[in-house]
């Protein structure tokens, strides 16, 4: 399948709820060290609620159609949720396999969203896994 | 030795016939393989992939150790890969070149063994801006143990070393100079020869990251006067896992060893030991023996088609680089003009990350680097976050550039319409 899909392209061309919000309860931006790309999540919460939020940063079109895309699907949630949301949360989303290097501009913006949210410093989906 | 372009007439390659030689580029699939990322790693030809299958099949055992017959043959084809590598780059004696897992490792056993036992406070190391990572950290490390300073060979705009105020930097107090003999981003061919000799001219030691010249022009260590060197078999048609150290003897007989374990000892009590001579000594524990005979098959390999014809056919492919890219509109193309480099060019699209580039491009097959190159300070130093580069090697034909300019125009269709 190719990366560059339409919906991909549309994401990064018209990305949703993008800018900064005045006075956001929770903000958190963080850059990918591997190619630079960067992300602001800001959020407005009401009882653990996500009314509103804004995404901001710059990048390749992987991590801005990603950020864009999750905050469409956060939008009015609960940040218990979003603690459960996972790499392949992500890669629905986007509706693509994306190799090693690529995943974590995929991962970018849920991985600056979980830090906001809970201090959760690690890449989703790089706990360390059991060999069995 | 700074190559020079020779007469490209009296060295032309068959760049059909050398694709013959690598299995990879022979695959049938839908897409073809346009491989041009040599300067991370090169392919490699199959009378490489049969020298380590040979051992494999034929004659693997440890060697140094065994009194037996296949043992005795591994022993003896590795210390003729020793052989082999020294002349390649024209050392004096074969116990000069010291096999390590790659430059990484070769510069750090530099910095390590050598710098640690050397260095103090208030001497200082000269490094330049455009080096690899591998040439900058084991410095820093350094530095930190030691207290020695680290200063810099600044890069001018047009991708070469600014040298105008060499005299400040280069000084009694400076012990050693680090530098690359070619950029793996702007393929900027530094001149090598000067700089050591003014290196030595104040007393230094000089330390040659040759990653990216080894494999493509005729380095001779000797004419060059380095006191170290440092190159990948992965980079000129080897295997990975094998790398290697040239030193000169009597800096590597004062150093203490790197590594400790087998192979590098004399004798061992309980409290102490005495070390085996070079290379031994820095050869701790079993090698990569059939890397190592793979590196020396492989240069082998580059001798018979010959640096000097890779040299001029990788000069005419970034000739036609160089034209065929700079007719796309909004590119930038960092560095020197083509016949002043060798090997890569980068360059940057506006409005179209790097990483999207490589991700077309690899939409129709061509496969080039995206990132910062691991040299963050030169990226710093053009402004820029990443870069996109296609770097080229004997197989490479004029073709495959054709294809990597018509999947940037794609790109650009693709990824610039509308940008807010
Ligand atoms: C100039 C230069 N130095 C050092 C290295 C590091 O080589 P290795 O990863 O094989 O140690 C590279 C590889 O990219 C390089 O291009």
């Amino acid at each position: 399948m190719n990366i560059y899909e339409e919906d991909i392209l549309d994401h990064y061309e018209n990305p949703s709820n993008y800018g900064t919000l005045e006075g956001p309860d929770i903000s958190y931006e963080e850059d990918n060290p591997l190619c630079g790309d960067r992300i602001r999540m800001d959020l407005k919460v009401e009882d653990g609620i996500i009314t509103d939020l804004r995404f901001s940063g710059h990048g390749c079109t992987i991590s801005q159609a990603a950020a864009s895309m999750l905050t469409e699907e956060i939008k009015g949630q609960h940040l218990e949720d979003i603690k459960k949301l996972s790499k392949d949360d992500i890669l629905d989303m986007l509706g693509i396999p994306l190799g090693p290097v690529r995943l974590k501009c995929g991962l970018l913006a849920l991985k600056v969203l979980k830090a906001g949210a809970y201090g959760l410093k690690g890449w989703p989906g790089d706990e360390d896994e059991e060999t069995e | 030795m700074s190559a020079q372009p020779t007469n490209s007439a009296l060295h032309t390659l068959d760049v059909e016939a050398i694709r013959n030689d690598f299995s990879i580029l022979q695959q049938e699939s839908d897409l073809p393989l346009i491989y041009l990322d040599s300067a991370a790693t090169s392919q490699t030809p199959d009378p490489v992939v049969d020298a380590m299958d040979a051992y494999y099949r034929i004659y693997n055992s440890n060697i140094h150790r065994g009194i037996y017959r296949i043992s005795e043959e591994a022993t003896a084809k590795y210390e003729e890969a020793r052989q082999r590598i020294g002349r390649f780059i024209n050392a004096r004696r074969s116990s000069q070149i010291i096999f390590t897992r790659n430059t990484t490792e070769s510069i750090n056993l530099v910095a390590y063994s050598w710098g640690s036992a050397n260095l103090r406070e208030g001497d200082e190391i000269l490094l330049t801006v455009m080096e690899h990572h591998s040439n900058l950290l084991p410095w820093q490390l350094l530095s930190q143990r030691t207290g020695a300073k680290l200063r810099f060979i600044e890069v001018t705009d047009e991708g070469v070393l600014q040298l105008d105020d060499l005299e400040k930097l280069l000084t009694e107090r400076t012990k050693i100079v680090a530098m690359t003999h070619v950029s793996n981003v702007l393929g900027t061919i530094n001149p090598i020869q000067e700089l050591t000799a003014a290196a030595h001219a104040v007393g230094a030691k000089v330390l040659i990251d040759g990653a990216q010249s080894v494999p493509h022009f005729n380095v001779d260590v000797q004419a060059l006067d380095c006191d170290f060197l440092a190159f990948s078999g992965h980079k000129m048609c080897g295997p990975t896992g094998i790398g290697v150290l040239y030193g000169k003897s009597d800096l590597l007989e004062e150093m203490p060893p790197f590594l400790g374990g087998g192979s590098m000892i004399r004798a061992v009590q309980r409290e102490s030991s005495t070390y085996a001579d070079v290379p031994a000594k820095f050869e701790a524990g079993t090698p990569a023996i059939a890397e190592a005979i793979g590196l020396a098959a492989a240069a082998d390999y580059l001798s018979k088609v010959g640096l000097e014809a890779i040299f001029v056919h990788e000069g005419e492919l970034l000739e036609y680089a160089h034209q065929k890219l700079s007719e796309i509109e909004d590119i930038t193309i960092y560095g020197p003009k083509p016949r002043q480099k060798t090997g890569a060019i980068t360059f940057n699209l506006a409005g179209a990350h790097p990483h999207d580039l490589a991700g077309v491009l690899d939409t129709v097959g061509v496969a080039v680097r995206a990132g910062h190159h691991c040299a963050q300070p030169l990226m710093e130093k053009f402004g820029v976050i990443a870069t996109a580069r296609a770097s080229f090697y004997l197989y490479n034909k004029l073709d495959e550039i054709d294809c990597l300019y018509e999947g940037l125009l794609k790109a650009q269709r693709m990824l610039t319409r509308r940008r807010r």
